[in-house]
């Protein structure tokens, strides 16, 4: 029997406001537990709550950069469920009115296109943090409690694992370029929740579907899906039924386990919240946002193969994430030649990046430095061996020329100098001069040699060898 | 119609909103919800098909709050945490959630 | 010191004049609170060395002129948070619970250094119509010891008609300002929803509840009204329209002449007692020897009110009450073995009956396969009734009616009876379902007992409902009739 698989994705995205959705409190991470909290996010008597301007922009936003319709008028609704890191036991979320509706991202998977329809983006707040300690206790940090998310709710498109990574792929790429999230799976900021179902071939009727809650790596979904592929044909061809059911993925064994949650447990008792009238965007404040939007890693790509002459790789290697695509405009806005700051980008920098587990971000290189250090090796200031030596100051914040010169990295070019140089070193080798002479070319090189070894390896070695052969040939 | 709520229907609900009652009380708040729902019952013959539901009063929309974070003083986080029932280095102190999730949501 | 047939214009120029220093008014509030209080048992927490250090403070100071609530004994509400002072909603799920933060109306009285004497009583979280529902005391009416003062602010209310102070704050979800204001004879506003800030109010109802005062008379009520009126930050649903000095046309130039009067006849059914539809004729008899006109209008979805209400405000408060888990504050129940003890058993043993019996109506009426038609077709209910005032409204200023269907019933008389109970808000809750500012005055007598009249509003016309019961109460005697306590008079 042959099989056709369905899957549709939930993502959740962490926003980067400085204060939290309903709350004044901060979005902060890593700080003493409790302390980036109030009376709101603790959920205390008497508190209401107030809507954060930032987190319904960067809606407006993720709307956008997904192709979506932004809503004009909205409401806010509750989900009730106890648990600990849910202080007031409802999470307030958009239910009936997502802030945008009806996007769609394009995939590419083995050189074919595709556009994976996005039903809905809608805005809500993250819970806190539990932690289980093995002494029987549960411990509860709020700091979390209230951070925006930007919930993106997938159509049931795709249909391989390879579609739903290229997917998760494509929106991480373009949420990551518009700004509002770090969009980081391993730091949580990026969350995935995934609903498959399988149906024999041909059917007309969609499989029972199994939703996998809480994947937080790429290759987690790919593992996930894969193995209820697997799942639910082996249950399909046995005669069996596969049961609608959250379940979630274990690492240790790559399989997945049913969640037994408690009957009716799932019954969330939405209601549109009294807390917080209606929300109105206006057509004008879209248009601001949109103006707003950073040019998308599409159009920046077919900038660098069209005008700037790259190729498709290093536009692709260039535009995976938007703090290395702004580096590289504004290097090439400083004067880099696009070529040379591509190349050193894609190799010397992202080598340091990559060896040193950091982002370009933590760094302190700069675009003027980079174009300027690039404009040194290009006039001979420096050589490339030397620029691997500036690279290290320019990487501290340094000045390349400065620093090039108080480190006694410039090259000697100024042929009045390198010529005395060059007549003692043929003084004092008369036999290579002589083996020269007699056909011996690589006696040419030894002289190089020593002509660079007396330099202190700082000749320009384009001028010395050809003060060097001009002054072979005399004798 | 719905308005039948038996025990066991009770039961439920409670157990959505995490109460429990014993077999006295479970008997007698039976018969007391089901008493004030025969008083829902008229509503529900009420035809409202193109009415629009009135969630509040209120007839403006929602004011927007500049994002600006505002710290809390070490004194007013200390109050907040002194009203917990049982707290250890500034965390909530609860007995073990038995749940295989890791994260609740 | 006993407020009767005084108001706040007189006491306040009692302090600046030195007459009373603020100290020895607070002394003697608080003397007259206590010997009252075996009797009352109005509050839940009294405030006496905060309250004495505060005045103090101010008699040192000197009182401001322009202040007219500066040093001026008030009680407040024990669902309303005040910070450093223990505030429960009259439940064992908050004993002890200590505020971290003022309420906005709190924040505002103490910007004009009011003297916060205590705590009042009420039904726990404000669900009840007799302040029985109190998890630790039951308030008596000072009319008659023997009878509930009406609820769910029923220690504010019993605590003014005994004379202790001038004002106290309600909050008023489905009545609960009006009903004990009724029952007690003395005045009790519930002004527009969006009105007065909720922040820091125990959430009972978000989009019912609304805080007000109850007071000796209606000048005083208009003037304490403005106070603590307007826009909030915190408070979202809170309005941004201007407020008005309400008291400032309440003088002798006052009158209603002119004024269009409805009295819907749902309002005046076989329901309401006998006795009380004949004190609320004689104040439509009186309001048209004023000049006003009276006219019988039709409010036909008005018997939907208790219905519709018992659906929506126990639905909110469903949600709204979920908090109280034991984790983060309040009661957390002993001998828990693990995490659904600890929200099962400290909900179950945290809160009383008459909670617990509105969370679960609430938490139907939300669930799966409930919702439409339950909560829905509730919500769509509340649409028509709002829609019966808002036809009303377009040809007339004012509504008027009886508050309560009869005056304050035995303690005890109703306890075993829910629906019953609710039946008592008949009156009440349409306004609250709408929105719209409703007062209640004293307006006469049945049995021996008050009966108020009630006055509702068009949407943020508080002005024109002080005028119209300023008027009615200068141009009547009921409001200068008191019970006859004992301690102090």
């Amino acid at each position: 029997m042959n099989f056709e698989t369905t899957i549709g994705l939930e993502v959740h995205v962490e926003l980067k406001t400085n204060s939290k959705i309903y709350s004044p409190a901060a979005v902060e991470y890593g700080d003493q537990a409790n302390t980036n909290i109030n009376v709101i996010d603790w959920g205390y008597p008497g508190t209401l709550p107030t809507l954060n301007k930032g987190v319904v922009r960067d809606g407006i936003m993720a709307t956008l950069a997904l192709h979506g319709q932004v809503r004009h008028h909205m409401h806010f609704d509750r989900k009730n469920y106890f648990y600990p890191d849910n202080p007031k036991a409802y999470q307030i979320t958009q239910k009936d009115t997502p802030i945008g509706h009806d996007g769609w991202i394009e995939i590419e998977v083995d050189g074919k296109k595709k556009k994976v329809g996005i039903e809905e983006l809608h805005i809500e707040e993250d819970a806190g943090k539990n932690t289980h300690s093995p002494n029987g206790f549960s411990y509860v940090d709020l700091n979390r409690q209230g951070t925006p998310l930007i919930e993106i709710v997938s159509k049931p498109e795709m249909s391989s694992p390879d579609e739903a990574v290229a997917y998760l792929e494509a929106l991480r790429q373009r949420i990551q370029f518009t700004g509002i999230s770090d969009v980081k799976m391993e730091e949580g900021s990026m969350r995935c929740d995934v609903n498959i179902s399988v149906r024999p071939y041909g059917s007309d009727q969609l499989g029972v579907r199994s939703e996998i809650k809480n994947l937080n790596s790429f290759n987690f979904v790919k593992r996930t899906l894969e193995y209820e592929i697997k799942r639910h044909q082996r249950v399909l061809m046995s005669g069996g039924q596969i049961v609608q059911e959250t379940r979630r993925f274990v690492e240790a064994t790559g399989e997945t386990a049913s969640m037994r949650s408690k009957e009716g447990s799932d019954d969330y008792r939405y209601f549109p919240e009294p807390d917080l009238p209606p929300l109105t965007v206006s057509d004008d404040w879209i248009k601001e946002v949109d103006a707003e939007m950073p040019e998308m890693p599409g159009a920046r790509r077919d900038r660098y193969v069209n005008q700037l002459g790259l190729s498709d790789y290093d536009a692709k290697v260039l535009t995976q994430t938007k703090e290395m695509s702004d580096f590289f405009d504004e290097t090439v806005k400083d004067g880099g030649d696009p070529k040379r700051v591509a190349n050193y980008l894609m190799n010397d920098v992202n080598s340091y990046l990559n060896d040193n587990h950091i982002d370009l971000p933590e760094t302190k290189l700069t675009p003027d430095h980079l174009a300027g250090m690039l404009k040194l090796i290009q006039d001979g200031t420096i050589s490339t061996k030397m620029a691997k030596k500036v690279f290290k100051g320019i990487l501290e914040g340094e000045e390349p020329a400065e620093y090039a010169k108080a480190h006694g990295l410039i090259q000697l070019s100024d042929p009045a100098q390198l010529q005395p140089i060059v007549d003692d070193v043929l003084d004092k080798n008369q036999q290579s001069i002589d083996d020269y002479k007699n056909g011996k070319t690589r006696a040419v090189g030894f002289l190089m040699g020593q002509v660079m070894k007396a330099t202190r390896g700082k000749a320009n070695p384009g001028v010395a060898n050809k003060l060097l052969m001009k002054s072979l040939n005399a004798r | 119609m719905a308005n039948q709520l038996d025990e066991q229907a009770v039961e439920h609900v409670a157990s959505l909103a995490k109460l429990e009652f014993d077999k006295n009380e479970l008997s007698k708040i039976t018969g007391q919800l089901g008493n004030i729902m025969d008083m829902f019952s008229e509503l529900q013959s009420k035809d409202v098909k193109d009415v629009e539901p009135m969630i509040s009063p209120t007839d403006m929309d929602t004011v927007l709050r500049d994002d600006k974070a505002e710290h809390i003083s070490k004194d007013e986080r200390q109050a907040i945490l002194d009203n917990a029932p049982d707290t250890e280095n500034g965390l909530i102190k609860v007995p073990a959630i038995i749940d295989e999730s890791e994260d609740g949501e | 010191m006993n407020f009767y047939d005084t108001n706040l214009t007189q006491v306040h120029n009692d302090l600046v004049n030195k007459r009373i220093s603020v100290t020895e008014l607070t002394k003697e509030t608080l003397t007259n609170i206590k010997a009252h209080e075996k009797d009352l048992k109005a509050y839940l927490h009294l405030n006496e060395d905060a309250a004495l250090k505060e005045a103090a403070a101010l008699d040192k100071e000197g009182v401001p002129a322009d202040d007219v609530i500066a040093g001026m004994p008030l009680a407040v509400k024990d669902n309303i948070l005040t910070k450093g002072l223990t505030t429960t909603a009259a439940s064992k799920i908050l004993e002890n619970f200590n505020p971290v933060y003022d309420a906005t109306v709190v924040a505002k009285l103490n910007q004009h250094h009011f003297i916060n004497v205590g705590k009042t009583n009420l039904d726990e979280f404000a669900m009840g119509s007799s302040t029985e529902n109190s998890a630790f005391q039951t308030t008596s009416n000072p009319w008659d010891l023997t009878r509930v003062p009406g609820g769910s602010s029923g220690g504010s209310a019993a605590s003014v008609a005994a004379g202790e102070v001038l004002g106290a704050l309600g909050t008023d979800t489905g009545g609960s300002i009006r009903m004990p204001a009724s029952f007690n004879g003395i005045v009790g506003m519930k002004p527009t929803y969006g009105r007065v800030s909720r922040w820091g109010v125990i959430a009972f109802a978000s989009s019912f509840d609304q805080v007000g005062w109850l007071t000796q008379n209606v000048k005083d009520n208009a003037t304490l009204m403005s106070i603590i009126s307007g826009q909030d930050k915190h408070d979202m649903t809170t309005s941004d329209r201007e407020v008005p000095d309400f008291a400032a046309e309440l003088n002798d130039s006052a009158d209603v002449k002119g004024l269009k009067i409805a009295v819907p006849k749902e309002y005046m059914s076989d329901d309401v007692d006998a006795g009380v539809r004949k004190v609320i004729m004689d104040a439509v008899k009186h309001f048209e020897s004023l000049g006003a006109s009276v006219d019988e209008v039709s409010m036909p979805n008005t018997k939907y009110g208790v219905p519709a209400y018992y659906i929506l405000a126990p639905s909110e408060a469903s949600s709204n009450l979920q908090r109280y888990d034991g984790i983060r504050y309040g009661f957390r129940a002993k001998d828990v073995k693990n995490l659904e003890d600890v929200y099962v058993k400290s909900r179950s043993e945290g809160f009383g009956a008459e909670v617990k019996r509105r969370i679960m109506l609430g938490t139907f009426s939300l669930s799966a396969g409930s919702y439409d038609a339950y909560f829905l077709q509730a919500a769509k209910i509340r649409r028509l009734i709002t829609n019966d005032f808002i036809n009303v409204f377009k040809d007339y200023d004012l509504i008027i009616g009886p508050t309560g269907a009869h005056p304050a019933f035995k303690i005890g008389s109703e306890t075993e009876d829910p629906r019953k109970m609710y039946m008592n808000d008949i009156l009440t809750v349409p306004v609250n379902m709408a929105g719209v500012p409703a007062m209640s005055v004293p307006a006469g007598f049945s049995e021996g007992l008050p009966v108020g009249l009630q006055i509702i509003g068009k949407m943020f016309d508080e002005k024109t409902v002080y005028k119209a019961g300023y008027v009615f109460e200068q141009t009547t005697d009921f409001h200068k009739q008191h019970p006859q306590l004992g301690g102090q008079n």
